[in-house]
């Protein structure tokens, strides 16, 4: 299974923390976003309306990436601490 | 030392504990507070969130490098999560050194990267009682090029 996390203003609209999928669902980040897309109706609109960075293992990914059972990946909006 | 906290920081207990050797010359630390008004509106509350785990391993890598661009004796990073009001102090950085360039240069590096890459997310309550999201801003994101030439 792949470990998806969402953090801030997109785990609040799409009422998620944390799911778990398939990991022949998501060969890679790629697959695995497309996934995700058609998970629950309004999910697509909700997650392509909006920057959104991604994470594989708590580091960082600007493209995708090829993905492993037991990965953790992570989707969350442009930082705003400090 | 790194630490993602729901406490408060004391200032004199963290200068203290980074001038501790002989061979220090000078201390930089930065601190930032919860500001009363935010793109033209009153806030009252902040609420922190961050990806535990992940921000702890990012922060060490900023500090990474910054020790391979300045001489670091020793470092904090402190960054407060959870609910925080006006003038709460929100983060603090500071870097103990031989030389003060080395000292100014380091602190301000970590915090323009700890503003753009590290995963903290703010959430305002405005004094009318909404919430919102802060965004991302372009200027800070800016800053970072100064470091990258």
């Amino acid at each position: 299974m792949i470990k998806v996390l969402f953090f801030a203003k997109l785990s609040e609209q799409l009422g998620v923390r944390e799911l778990q999928v398939d990991a022949k669902n998501a060969e890679d980040t790629k697959q695995l976003f497309t996934h995700l897309l058609n998970h629950k109706t309004e999910w697509a609109s909700i997650l392509t309306s909006q920057p959104c960075l991604k994470a594989v293992n708590q580091a960082m990914v600007a493209n995708d990436v090829p993905l492993k059972d037991g990965d953790e990946v992570a989707y969350f909006p442009p930082v705003t601490g400090g | 030392m790194i630490s993602v906290q729901e406490l408060d920081f004391n200032q004199q207990v963290e200068y203290d504990r980074l001038k501790s050797t002989t061979k220090i010359g000078a201390i930089v630390t930065f601190t930032g507070l919860v500001r009363d008004i935010n793109e033209g509106q009153g806030v009252s509350d902040l609420a922190l969130e961050h990806y535990p785990g992940m921000t702890e391993k990012c922060l060490q890598d900023i500090v990474q490098q910054a020790q391979q661009r300045w001489n670091i004796i020793d470092f904090t990073i402190i960054h407060r999560v959870g609910q925080l009001t006006i003038s709460d102090q929100i983060v603090f950085v500071g870097i103990a050194s031989q030389h003060r360039g080395d000292a100014f240069a380091a602190c301000e590096f970590i915090m323009d990267y700890l503003k753009t890459q590290a995963p903290f997310w703010k959430k305002e309550t405005m004094a009318n009682g909404e919430t919102k999201w802060v965004d991302a801003r372009e200027h800070d994101q800016h800053a970072l090029t100064k470091w990258q030439s």
